[in-house]
């Protein structure tokens, strides 16, 4: 018994410190998250009432064609986005790595898309994906006449119009966590390599990849959790349009706890985001913390 | 020289009180577009000719981005003195919950009851027979907006009605124009559906679904054609892109698009480009087909202050919506039409008088946001903008509606 409250008061100033932390964490986000929840079970309308009608709102949510397409368009996109930022964030640290000259000026080129907000980005992308002023005129003009490109007016390729954009500004910053992987290599794997004669591009492939396992994860973890809460890029580039071919919850969500003046909608939906992003931690943090704990 | 500084600042602190004696209200309202900020304006200049003072809280974006914003602001308790929003609905539970100011004493002392037409319209600022909000105009969505120079230049007399501009628009695609322009936003496409509604199902069919809420109607044959009829619609309007609606009034105004169906604010955007009605371009209320509109409008609603003395101006700014030389300034630059029969609006223009006689007619309806909950409205919005841009059928379209409608019963 002495010995825990021994336990209880070792550190006394650093807990102290973190008091405050604490308590926004358990009252702000936790607090917060579970009283979206119970809402979301009620009818409350544009101020929150406590009149419980069940699963009612996730009935109507899953029966909504807006949602559905939101969550659809959310599959398509994240699937391409963490393929490519994987793939191409991976290609770009390993051409980064090869003790290149002006390492540092391309790293930071590749870099500052990233420091754009997705606003910025996404206005950017609007326009030069418009056809009246962005690549089809420029091309155009250069002769090419019958040139067309516009993604973002055509239900069908709108997606790709964001993930170009997306992709843009967020594949330098994979890069870096790649490059610093590949830099984390032990240098004599690489002598061990080259006594072997192993070609370069079956190394990195067989012997770094598997070795940079933690990085992958960290990566497909991030990509996940930006996908799902998409939002800013899309408002700023599509608003959706056209019809809802590029809806995503998170607009779902603000629209109804909003415009349609419809709480408890919103609370359902956001709720369903919120056990995406636990769908996708959780294996995660099992795998990070848990998996060591036990080996 | 420090010390002119310090002098002057201290002089300027001391006098700024002295200057406030005029009570500063924050009015909040989404009237960004060129002609809407000329209108707002009048009604500054109004207010700080009575001795208080205007300050301006536009929010831009829309309504469907500024009420959000307006309602967090009173809710989290930080009200702005007035702020605009659509009678109706949709600040309905901000006034059951105790958040406005009562207004039932302004409306008395100026007769609000006898001088506002038509009277559907106080119906909608009153709860509980009290009165909570200042009608300001009446907007109409049922118009048909067309450039007449792309006509002239084909040799084809200008369409009079919506039929004769479906007829038309081969020959205007075929001399390289856009028939239709359409912003991409839901509540444009909504617009354009209930506008197609009224022009071409009547009004019989209109108020049977929407105020009746009869949902066979709504399922019935009637009501797929006009379905049909956007389907043929969203055809012309293929080619626009643009997402704001003044964007869209600007496709007509410059000649790139032939026509618009928009409500009768777009006519600020036609006298801001120096357009005159009837030369310049032509507007069919009720599409040409049915001369009926539907009146909603904008109001304003008086947040709950704790200062006596805000009270007193808001109550004050209240009257002066209502008063007739507000309502003749703010409406001819608005191109809205005035909330009461009884003032002079000689200066009006070719389409102004065509609403003020359809208003004096009776040939009125109430708008879909005093008959449908913001909810349903968001649901149609979503719903429309996705028929408009994609290949949906009608049948399926209507089915999708009535499910929507009965969500709001």
């Amino acid at each position: 018994m002495a010995a825990r409250k021994f336990k209880l008061f070792r550190n006394l100033n650093a807990k102290i410190a973190a008091i405050p932390m604490v308590l926004t964490t358990m009252v702000v986000f936790v607090g917060g998250t579970l009283w979206t929840v119970l809402y979301s079970f009620t009818n409350s309308k544009l101020l929150p009432k406590m009149h419980f009608v069940g699963f009612d709102q996730y009935t109507r949510l899953w029966a909504n064609d807006s949602w559905n397409a939101a969550i659809h368009n959310l599959l398509i996109f994240g699937t391409l986005s963490m393929i490519f930022t994987i793939s191409m964030g991976f290609l770009l640290a390993v051409l980064m790595d090869q003790k290149i000259r002006f390492e540092d000026t391309f790293r930071t080129i590749m870099l500052y898309p990233f420091a754009l907000s997705f606003i910025v980005t996404g206005l950017v992308w609007q326009w030069i994906l418009n056809p009246e002023m962005g690549i089809q005129e420029v091309v155009r003009r250069m002769g090419f006449s019958t040139f067309n490109f516009d993604p973002l007016h055509s239900p069908d390729t709108v997606l790709y119009g964001l993930l170009i954009a997306g992709l843009w500004q967020g594949t330098g910053f994979t890069m870096c966590l790649m490059l610093a992987g590949l830099r984390g290599i032990d240098d004599d794997i690489w002598k061990a390599v080259r006594v072997d004669g192993i070609p370069k591009w079956k190394t990195y492939l067989f012997v770094i990849l598997p070795m940079m396992r933690p990085v992958f994860i960290t990566v497909l973890v991030l990509a996940a959790a930006g996908t799902i809460k998409l939002y800013d890029l899309v408002v700023a580039q599509t608003s959706g349009g056209p019809g809802n071919a590029s809806q995503v919850p998170a607009m779902y969500v603000y629209r109804y706890m909003f415009s349609a003046q419809n709480l408890a909608q919103g609370f359902a939906a956001s709720t369903m985001m919120l056990l995406s992003v636990l769908v996708v931690l959780i294996p995660w943090a099992y795998l990070e913390f848990g998996g060591k704990r036990n080996g | 020289m420090k010390n002119v500084k310090f002098l002057s600042a201290l002089l300027l602190t001391a006098a700024l009180p002295m200057a406030a004696y005029a009570t500063d209200l924050e009015v909040t309202h989404w009237w960004t577009s060129g002609g809407e900020a000329n209108a707002v304006a009048e009604l500054a200049k109004a207010f700080d000719a009575s001795g208080d003072h205007w300050v301006d809280g536009a929010i831009a974006g829309g309504g469907d981005t500024a009420r959000p914003v307006m309602i967090a602001r009173i809710t989290g308790g930080d009200p702005m003195g007035a702020t605009q929003f659509n009678h109706g609905q949709q600040a309905m539970e901000l006034v059951q919950a105790g958040l406005m100011l009562d207004l039932t004493d302004v409306a008395e002392a100026n007769h609000w009851k006898d001088v506002i037409n038509p009277p559907s319209l106080l119906e909608g600022c009153t709860i509980d027979g009290k009165v909570y909000c200042a009608p300001l105009n009446i907007h109409s969505p049922e118009w048909l907006w067309i450039n007449n120079k792309i006509y002239e230049d084909i040799g084809i007399p200008v369409p009079q009605n919506w039929n004769e501009f479906v007829a038309s628009a081969p020959q205007v695609e075929a001399a390289g124009k856009i028939p239709l322009a359409l912003g991409r936003q839901p509540w444009q496409s909504n617009l354009a559906f209930g506008a197609i509604t009224v022009g071409v199902g009547g009004l019989d069919l209109w108020k049977k679904v929407n105020i009746d809420k009869d949902m066979d109607a709504a399922a019935g044959p009637d009501m797929l054609k006009v379905f049909q009829a956007v389907v043929d619609a969203r055809k012309l309007a293929a080619k626009s892109t643009v997402q704001d609606w003044n964007q869209a009034t600007n496709m007509v105004i410059t000649g790139e698009a032939a026509a618009q169906i928009m409500g009768d604010w777009a006519q600020g955007e036609f006298a801001v480009a120096g357009k005159v009605a009837g030369k310049d371009y032509t507007c069919l209320p009720g599409m040409g087909l049915n001369a009926y509109l539907t009146t909603g409008g904008d109001a304003f609603y008086f947040p709950k202050l704790k200062d006596a003395d805000k009270e007193a101006a808001q109550k004050r700014l209240a009257a002066l919506l209502v008063s007739p030389e507000v309502q003749v300034a703010f409406n001819l630059k608005k191109g809205s039409l005035p909330i009461r029969g009884d003032v002079n609006l000689d200066a009006a223009n070719d389409c102004m008088k065509k609403g003020l006689e359809i208003l004096k007619s009776g040939n009125i309806m109430p708008a879909g946001d005093q008959l449908w909950s913001p909810d349903v409205q968001t649901q149609l919005g979503e719903m429309q903008g996705e028929f408009w841009s994609t290949e949906m059928t009608a049948e399926d379209a209507q089915a999708r509606y009535v499910e929507i409608l009965k969500s709001g019963m």
